[in-house]
């Protein structure tokens, strides 16, 4: 690679052979400081010509206005701000040069043309880069404006060009080039070329062809035909997007959900303080970032939210809930009494206020897929974590001793207890899971909503309801049930509306459950005379 | 199980006695009793205990599907909340021109909404007897095409909870838009008069309060008559043993169909009444947690009794009005260790616990 970029400099200082280098490259800065507009023009090659090292950053630098002019001894310097004034450096081998005020430097000038030079000299350079993603973006700078001579200097490095992605962008830039160009057949070609891009220089450019009624029709024609494939492209990626909130709503709900799926669905126990779990979970986020780095801080509240809302369930089927089993409806007044004293106790404890739940900085952003699709990271992590979630929690249903009797228990109580298994344990201990489990979907929804006393509240008919419409006693159900209804809401707010998908939403499971009670994937057998 | 008759149930009698007495004693003491009497009673507290009334009404009527047929609706505040609506329709066309914009054919929400002509669904409403009509209608239509699918399917028990939630939740969602031509956030307010009374006039709030009095009188007569019948036996036994009622030839679906409407329209009646007397109808009424506490009132009145529910609604509320007043941050410990008590230890309500003691003395 290194003796690529050597042979591309070759290339390229053979390619502009400058008018006049009669004096070293570190003169021509400090000349910088004197020249005219016009002999500035020459030393700016001069300096791109140089193939030293610190030509880039001094050119970035003038562009951006850094390089000054210290106006004691007329030294040209490379400044950045800071706290009193601007910290100096040596341009040429950034040495450190102390500090100064804004008063006593004078920035070096450039006008427009100078302007266009320097972008042109800078990403001529960086196509030089050793770093992939630099020449890309030194491509990706040529989109909206190119000249004859860098489209010369870009088929050249074109040749060169090992890796793949810059080579798409240098033909992406070659072909908006050739689509500005005079040539008919080129044009025609390039638009060819740039069919179904999803750029959105590309698409502006496309579009103008399109439009411009000097074109010839062909060319014309053939721009639209590309833009309309673009076009094409960019529904398919919002289709994707669409999808991929969907995903992550979808996930919201099977955290919010799941938990209950495993107090409701396998013990029958209606509980509407489930909510309040999650509320529980998101305030522990809370509580831990008092004391944690936002950093670090998720890590630790994911098994803290577990065992606060974990005991609190277990100590609320203990003190309650074990003696209105086989009464559903007192349960449910019984607990929705808990929930009104869960929220009423957070309100006194920390404020009827919402609370600000930081995100990590490893949380925040998004990947960009393509120009069209971007993908918010903090999305993309809670769909991860709740499958992660789902996993664990069919393993432990699956493959520990609790999960055995957890089943044998929620299948023939009677005969687990005959056969050994303390059956007010599991009860306690299960009901504690799922309380658990909702916790840690509320650390996750505190990185989502509003961190208040109502947060539990806007889950609650929400999480029952994919737990109904998935078929009560059926995690498997949950999941598609919550994933579905996730897809299905945010692929109509594009058409009704967020508040209106949901209530179609709503309405729809109401009238679902009316087909079919037991929801999409009904108990058989034994379990559900109990 | 027998039923009992008027002699056997006090607690009906007192309820029907109780009402009497504030039907007589209510509008005296506030209308021709001095302001500076001990004895005079506020217009205030008028309102107040009418508010109570109305409450009362809903809570006979959750009771009688849900103490009678087993139906633990949890989006009874729904038929409330529409019974409410249509009369707030009625209200607010009585505006005419005296609201902020002055215009007579709009109210004023819709003016600020920039809407050119009334909806559809908006006419009629200027009409009292129209308005009535849709204070049974909407409610009762609503509660028979719901039950109707609902009962059809056979979904009962928890599930019918959870959906008749989600059918109060759907319509909290649907009212807040203010698309839906209600009013939005703010729903309907700043009313006028009533055919011609002015709504502020202690007057005509004592009016008011007689006639919810009247309502609950004549809602708990109604709910009675029909338990007592031949079709209400017939409910006792869906909500005891629906499977074996249904073996023994009944159609349990139309039984349960019938008294979820009733039950609707009543509510819907309850909801009439109230509006005038708060003066606002607006979303949060379809909230979910309205609904549940409806529920509480009746638990804690004693289900299955009727009047219990009643008594319970008067209960719950006075306490709510005191200790918000007092205690606000109280008040939803209070609630929730309310529930929490009944269900565990007073399983049968405060009826439920007078019965014990009489029958033990």
């Amino acid at each position: 690679m290194p003796a690529a970029v050597a042979a591309l400099f070759l290339v390229l200082c053979a390619l502009v052979q400058p008018a006049g280098a009669q004096q070293p490259p570190q003169a021509a800065v400090q000349a910088l400081a004197t020249a005219g507009f016009g002999a500035k023009a020459a030393l700016l090659e001069q300096i791109a010509d140089s193939g030293e090292p610190w030509a880039r950053p001094v050119l970035q630098a003038l562009l951006d206005g850094d390089l000054k002019m210290r106006k004691a001894d007329g030294q040209v310097v490379l400044t950045r701000p800071s706290a009193d004034g601007f910290a100096l450096y040596d341009p040429i081998d950034g040495q450190e040069l102390g500090q100064a005020g804004r008063f006593d430097l004078k920035r070096l000038a450039i006008n427009n043309a100078l302007r266009g030079q320097l972008r042109t000299l800078i990403a001529t350079l960086s196509l030089g880069d050793p770093d992939p993603a630099r020449r890309r973006a030194a491509v990706r700078a040529l989109y909206d404006e190119i000249d004859p001579a860098m489209v010369a200097r870009l088929r050249d490095r074109q040749a060169a060009e090992r890796d793949g992605d810059v080579r798409e962008a240098i033909d992406i830039a070659l072909a908006l080039a050739d689509l500005k160009s005079g040539d008919d057949a080129a044009r025609i070609a390039a638009a060819e070329h740039l069919s179904g891009s999803v750029e959105p220089d590309v698409r502006v450019a496309l579009a103008a062809v399109a439009q411009d009624t000097g074109q010839p029709d062909a060319v014309r024609a053939a721009a639209r035909r590309a833009r309309a494939s673009s076009d094409t492209w960019v529904s398919i990626y919002r289709g994707i997007e669409t999808a991929f909130f969907g995903m992550s709503l979808g996930s919201v709900l099977l955290l919010a959900s799941i938990g209950l799926a495993i107090s409701f669905g396998v013990m029958g126990v209606i509980n509407m303080a489930h909510g309040e779990f999650l509320m529980l979970g998101a305030y522990t986020t809370f509580v831990v970032q008092q004391w944690v780095p936002v950093n670090w801080s998720l890590p630790l509240a994911i098994p803290l939210a577990f065992l606060v809302a974990g005991a609190v369930g277990v100590l609320l089927e203990r003190c309650l809930i074990r003696f209105l089993y086989g009464r559903p409806l007192e349960t449910l007044l019984a607990t929705f009494g808990v929930s009104l004293i869960l929220q009423q106790a957070v309100r006194t404890v920390f404020s009827p206020l919402n609370r600000q739940v930081a995100t990590p900085d490893w949380m925040s952003g998004s990947v960009a897929l393509n120009p069209a699709l971007s993908l918010t990271l903090n999305r993309l992590y809670i769909v991860a974590f709740s499958l992660v979630v789902f996993a664990l929690l069919l393993a432990v249903l699956r493959y520990t001793r609790f999960g055995l009797e957890l089943r044998a228990v929620s299948q023939n109580r009677a005969m687990a207890r005959a056969l050994g298994v303390r059956s007010a344990r599991v009860d306690a201990l299960t009901f504690g899971l799922g309380a658990g489990v909702a916790g840690v979907g509320g650390v996750a929804l505190s990185q989502l909503t509003n961190v208040g006393p109502n947060l539990g509240q806007g889950y609650i008919v929400d999480a029952f309801l994919v737990v109904v419409f998935g078929g009560v006693g059926n995690l498997w159900g949950t999941f598609t049930a919550a994933l579905s209804l996730g897809v299905a809401n945010k692929l109509m707010e594009p058409w009704v509306g967020a508040v209106l998908a949901k209530i179609l939403v709503l309405v729809f499971i109401i009238l679902f459950i009316q087909r079919r009670p037991r929801g999409l994937f009904p108990q058989r057998g034994r379990a559900v005379e109990v | 199980m027998s039923l009992p008759s008027w002699r056997r149930e006090p607690g009906g009698v007192a309820l029907l006695v109780v009402l009497g007495l504030l039907v007589l004693l209510v509008p005296l003491l506030n209308l021709a009793v001095p302001a500076d009497s001990a004895w005079h009673v506020s217009t205030y507290t008028v309102t107040v205990l009418g508010k109570y009334l109305c409450y009362a009404l809903a809570a006979v009527a959750l009771d009688l599907v849900w103490g009678y047929c087993g139906i633990l609706s949890l989006g009874h505040g729904a038929f409330f909340a529409l019974g409410g609506y249509a009369m707030g329709m009625y209200l607010m066309r009585q505006i005419g021109e005296r609201g902020v914009y002055g215009n007579p054919l709009l109210p004023d929400f819709m003016v600020f909404l920039n809407w050119q002509e009334l909806p559809w669904y908006w006419h009629g409403f200027d009409h009292f007897p129209f308005a009535l009509l849709m204070v049974v209608l909407v409610p009762g239509v609503l509660a028979f095409a719901f039950g109707y699918l609902a009962f059809r399917s056979r979904v009962s028990g928890v599930y019918l909870s959870i959906i008749t939630q989600a059918l109060t939740f759907a319509l909290m969602l649907a009212f807040f838009r203010n698309d839906m031509g209600f009013g939005g956030n703010n729903g309907l307010t700043d009313f006028k008069d009533l055919l011609g009374f002015d709504l502020q006039a202690p007057g005509t709030r004592a009016g008011l309060f007689v006639l919810s009095a009247l309502a609950l009188a004549g809602g708990y007569l109604v709910s009675r008559a029909v338990v007592r019948s031949r079709a209400g036996q017939v409910l006792i036994a869906v909500r005891d043993a629906e499977d074996r009622a249904r073996f023994l030839g009944y159609r349990v679906e139309y039984y349960k169909l019938a008294v979820f409407v009733l039950s609707a329209v009543l509510t819907g009646i309850a909801g009439a009444l109230y509006v005038p007397q708060v003066g606002i109808i607006n979303p949060s009424e379809f909230a979910p947690l309205n609904s549940i506490e409806m529920v509480v009132w009746v638990a804690l009145g004693g289900r299955g009794t009727l009047y219990g529910a009643a008594a319970g609604a008067g209960v719950v509320n006075y306490l709510k009005t005191l200790l918000t007043g007092a205690l606000p941050e109280v008040w939803l410990f209070f609630l929730g260790a309310l529930f929490m008590l009944v269900t565990v230890a007073l399983p049968l309500g405060l009826a439920g616990l007078l019965a014990r003691r009489r029958r033990v003395a």
